[in-house]
C-alpha cells in the first residue's frame, strides 16, 4: 500500500508509542535512583513525542494526502496472515498532536502538582504508558491492535484513579471505573470478531471501511459489528447509560483528570467512531456517505440525551471536578452525536477543540484547589481573581470556549456539530444541540462565578501559582484561542477538513458555507442568553439550591439530580445484587411466577414511572419491590437450597451427568 | 493397530479421573484427578493421530499439557491459599457458594 515517496516519519511512526513505552518501563524499575525522580525522563519522551508528531504533521500536509499503511506479518493461522502495523492518515496525525501535546504539558504540571506525592515516581511512569497507550491505538492500522491499546488505558486509568489507594472510596471508584469500561470492551473484542469474519477474514482498518463502503458486507453483520463496537464506545466514551464512572473518576490526582478527559481514554471511544465511520455510518444507515438523510439512529440519540443529562447534572454539583467531569460527559455527548448525525469532520475537530480547552480547564482547577486546599465551589473558592490573575484568566478562556463564544475554538466546533446536524436532515438533535449550548453556558457561568467572583469563603490565603503550573496552562489558553481558526468557514478557513478528513467524505460535508448564517447567530445568541441569565441568577444569589428551596417541582428536579436520576442507586440494586444473590431467584421466577409477577412488575412500574421524579420512589416503591424479591428469593431459595448446595464436587457431579445425558442423546439421535 | 486398546485404556483413565474429582474429599487429590482426566484425553488425541496418521493429535495433546501445567499452577495457589485461610483443604468443608 505504502508508496515510496512517504517521508521517513509517515513510514516509522511506531517511534512515538515506543519511545514513550520504554521510557515509562525505565521509570518504573529505576525512576527512583533517578536526580529528578524519574519526571525528567516521562517529560523528555513526551517532548520527543511533540517533536516526532510535529514532524509526522509537517510530512502529512505536506505529502500526498493518501493513507500510508506500512503492515508487516504478525502472526499467521492457515492461510490468513495478520498484519500488525501503521496507518497514517489526517486523524492520525491530529491525534498524535493533540496526544503528544497535551500529554507534556500535563507531566509538566504534575512536577508540582504531585510534588510531595509518595509514590511520584510511578505517578509518572503510569502517566507516561497511559500516553503510549493512546498513541499506539490511535496508529493502529488494525482493529486487533486497537484492542491492545484500548485495554492498557484501561488498566493505567485504574491504576491512576486508584493513585491514592489507601482511601477506600478511591478504591471503590478506580474498581467502578475498571468494571464499567471492562464490561463494555466486550464489545469491543466481539464487535472487531464479527467485523473479522464479516470482512472476509480481515483486521485491516481501511480494507474494513473500504468494503463497508462498497457495500460489501452483509447489512445483518455489519449492523452486528457496529453495535458491539458501539457498546465500547458508550462504556469508554462515558455515554449515557454507562457515564457513572467518570465523575467518579475524579477521586484520582487532577493532572490525572485533565490527561483522561483531554487526550486518553474517553476519547478513545469517539476516535473508534472516527476510525471506523464507514462501518457506523452503513450499519446504522447514517444520512452523509450515500445513506438518505434524517432520520433516527443509536448513535446520535445516545449522544443526544447524554449531552442533556450530563448538562443538567453539572448544574448541582458542588465539586469543581465533578462539575468539570459532567461537562466532559456532555461534550462527549456532542461528538457522539456529530458522528450520529454524520458530521465526520465537526465531531473530530469537537474532539480536538474540546481537548485542549479541557486539559486547560481542569489544569486550572488544580491550580486553583491546590491553593484553597478543596474542591468544594461553595465553602473553598470565592473572589480568586485578584489573588490568582493568571489562573483566572486562562480559566476564563477555558470557560468561554466551552460556553462557545466567539471567537474561541468551541465556538468553531460546537457550531458546526449545530450546522451540519442541520444541513443532514436531523432538525431535532440540530435544536439538543442548541439546548446544550445553553446549559452548558449555565453551569460553566455558575463554576466560573462561584470560583473567581464574590468574596472568598475559605479559610486560606489565595496566591498565584508557580510557575510550572500556571505555565502549562497559559500555553493551552494560548492554543485554546488560537486552534478555532483552523476550521472557520465564516471566515472563509478549512484547513482542518483539508489536513484531517478522510477522502471518503462527500464534498458537502466538507463545506463551504462561507456566510454567517442563522445557526451561527443562533448559536451565538444562545450562548450569550445561557451566561447572561446564570450571571443575573447568580448575582441576586438564585443557585439551584436556593431555587430549590422555593418551589416544590424545582426541588424535585434538584433531588433527582443531586441524586443522579438514581442511576448508581439502581446499578447496585439490579446488577450488583441481582448477581449477588437473584441467580436462584430468576430460575424459581420463570418456572413458577411468571404471570403471577408479570402483573405485579408491571403494575409496580406504573407506578414506578408516576412518582419517580420524587423521593416517594426511593421509600415507597423500591422499598416493597426489595422486599418483595426478598420474600420470593426466601421462598425460592428454601425450594432449590439443595441444587446451590455450594459443595464443588456435587457440581461437577451434576455436570458430568449432563453432560452424559447430552452425548447419549446426541449419539441416540444420529 | 491399536487403537481399540488405546481408547479403552484412556477410558479407564477417565473414569478414574471423574471418580477421583466427584469422590475424593482432598483438594490435592482433587486436582491430580483433573490431571488423570487430562492426560485421558491427551491419550485420545494421540491415539487418534497415530490411527489417522497425523500431527495435528500431537499438537493439541502438546498444548493440553502446557496448559495442564498452568492449571495445576494456579490450582495448587487456589488449595494453598484455601488451607491457610481454613486449615483444612477437604471440599466437603467449603461450601461458601451455597444459595
Amino acid at each position: 500500500m505504502s508508496c515510496g515517496v512517504d517521508g521517513s516519519m509517515t513510514r516509522h511512526p511506531w517511534v512515538i508509542p515506543l519511545t514513550a513505552a520504554l521510557a515509562s518501563v525505565v521509570i518504573l524499575f529505576f525512576g527512583t535512583r533517578l536526580p529528578k525522580r524519574g519526571a525528567e525522563l516521562g517529560i523528555a519522551s513526551m517532548a520527543m513525542g511533540v517533536a516526532l508528531s510535529a514532524w509526522l504533521a509537517v510530512e502529512w500536509i505536506t505529502g500526498s494526502g493518501v493513507p500510508a499503511v506500512n503492515q508487516h506479518v504478525w502472526f499467521r493461522y492457515g492461510d490468513v496472515n495478520v498484519d500488525a502495523g501503521t496507518l497514517v492518515d489526517g486523524l492520525t496525525v491530529m491525534m498524535l498532536v493533540l496526544v503528544t501535546v497535551i500529554s507534556l504539558l500535563v507531566q509538566i504540571y504534575s512536577t508540582n502538582y504531585m510534588k510531595n506525592d509518595r509514590r511520584y515516581t510511578h505517578f509518572f511512569a503510569i502517566l507516561t504508558l497511559f500516553t503510549a497507550a493512546m498513541e499506539w491505538l490511535v496508529m493502529s492500522a488494525n482493529t486487533l491492535q486497537m484492542v491492545f491499546g484500548w485495554e492498557v488505558m484501561g488498566l493505567c486509568s485504574f491504576l491512576l484513579i486508584g493513585h491514592w489507594w489507601e482511601e477506600k472510596s478511591n478504591v471503590h471508584a478506580a474498581m467502578k471505573a475498571f468494571l464499567t469500561t471492562r464490561a463494555s470492551d466486550m464489545g469491543l473484542v466481539v464487535g472487531v470478531i464479527v467485523l473479522f469474519f464479516a470482512a472476509g477474514q480481515s483486521f485491516d482498518v481501511v480494507e474494513l471501511n473500504t468494503l463497508a463502503l462498497a457495500d460489501g458486507i452483509p447489512h445483518g453483520l455489519l449492523l452486528a459489528g457496529a453495535v458491539a463496537l458501539f457498546v465500547a464506545v458508550v462504556g469508554k466514551s462515558a455515554q449515557f447509560p454507562l457515564h457513572t464512572w467518570l465523575p467518579d473518576a475524579m477521586a484520582g490526582p487532577t493532572p490525572m483528570s485533565a490527561l483522561i478527559h483531554a487526550a486518553t481514554m474517553v476519547v478513545a471511544g469517539v476516535f473508534l467512531l472516527a476510525r471506523l465511520f464507514p462501518v457506523f455510518a452503513q450499519a446504522f444507515s447514517i444520512g452523509d456517505i450515500g445513506n438518505d438523510l434524517g432520520g433516527l439512529n443509536p448513535i446520535a440519540v445516545i449522544g443526544s440525551i447524554t449531552i442533556v443529562i450530563a448538562a443538567l447534572l453539572a448544574f448541582v454539583q458542588h465539586d469543581i471536578k465533578k462539575v468539570l467531569s459532567y461537562s466532559t460527559v456532555s461534550q462527549l455527548g456532542y461528538m457522539v452525536m456529530a458522528f450520529g448525525v454524520g458530521a465526520w469532520t465537526a465531531g473530530a475537530f469537537h474532539l480536538f477543540t474540546h481537548a485542549f480547552l479541557k486539559a486547560l480547564l481542569f489544569l486550572g482547577a488544580g491550580s486553583v484547589s491546590h491553593v484553597v486546599h478543596g474542591f468544594d465551589l461553595e465553602r473553598d473558592m470565592g473572589g480568586l481573581r485578584k489573588s490568582m490573575p493568571v489562573t483566572h484568566v486562562t480559566f476564563a478562556i477555558g470557560s468561554a470556549a466551552l460556553i462557545g463564544i466567539i471567537p474561541l475554538s468551541g465556538f468553531w466546533s460546537k457550531e458546526q456539530i449545530t450546522a451540519q446536524a442541520g444541513a443532514n436532515g436531523y432538525v431535532l438533535f440540530q435544536v439538543v444541540a442548541l439546548v446544550g449550548t445553553f446549559l452548558t453556558a449555565g453551569y460553566m457561568t455558575r463554576c466560573y462565578y462561584l470560583m473567581f467572583w464574590g468574596k472568598h469563603r475559605g479559610s486560606s490565603h489565595p496566591h498565584e501559582s508557580p510557575l510550572t503550573i500556571t505555565l502549562p496552562c497559559v500555553a493551552l489558553a494560548v492554543a485554546t484561542l488560537l486552534i478555532g481558526f483552523l476550521e472557520a468557514p465564516a471566515l472563509g478557513i478549512g484547513l482542518f477538513s483539508e489536513w484531517v478528513a478522510p477522502a471518503y467524505l462527500p464534498a458537502a460535508e466538507i463545506g463551504d458555507r462561507s456566510t454567517i448564517d442563522l445557526v451561527f447567530v443562533t448559536e451565538l445568541l444562545i450562548a450569550a442568553a445561557g451566561v447572561g441569565l446564570a450571571a443575573c441568577a447568580l448575582t441576586k444569589g438564585f443557585g439551584p439550591r436556593s431555587l430549590a428551596q422555593r418551589s416544590a417541582p424545582a426541588r424535585a428536579m434538584y433531588g433527582l439530580l443531586s441524586n443522579r436520576y438514581y442511576l448508581d442507586w439502581l446499578y447496585d440494586r439490579l446488577v450488583v445484587n441481582g448477581i449477588r444473590r437473584g441467580l436462584s431467584w430468576i430460575v424459581h421466577w420463570v418456572d413458577h411466577n411468571l404471570i403471577d409477577n408479570l402483573v405485579d412488575l408491571v403494575g409496580r412500574s406504573a407506578v414506578g414511572t408516576g412518582v419517580l421524579v420524587n423521593r416517594w420512589f426511593d421509600t415507597g416503591v423500591v422499598d416493597r419491590v426489595v422486599n418483595g424479591t426478598g420474600g420470593i428469593a426466601h421462598r425460592s431459595g428454601s425450594a432449590l437450597g439443595h441444587v446451590q448446595s455450594g459443595k464443588v464436587q456435587r457440581y461437577a457431579g451434576v455436570m458430568l451427568g449432563t453432560v452424559t445425558f447430552v452425548a447419549v442423546l446426541l449419539t441416540a439421535m444420529r | 493397530m491399536l487403537l481399540v486398546q488405546y481408547l479403552g485404556l484412556a477410558a479407564v483413565l477417565f473414569c478414574l479421573g471423574v471418580y477421583g474429582v466427584i469422590a475424593r474429599k482432598n483438594g490435592v487429590m482433587i486436582l491430580m484427578s483433573v490431571e488423570l482426566l487430562l492426560n485421558a484425553v491427551n491419550l485420545n488425541l494421540i491415539a487418534f493421530g497415530a490411527a489417522y496418521d497425523t500431527a495435528v493429535g500431537q499438537v493439541f495433546a502438546l498444548f493440553v499439557i502446557a496448559i495442564a501445567a498452568v492449571e495445576v499452577g494456579v490450582g495448587l495457589a487456589i488449595v494453598l491459599l484455601i488451607y491457610r485461610n481454613r486449615s483444612t483443604v477437604d471440599f466437603d468443608q467449603i461450601d461458601e457458594l451455597r444459595g
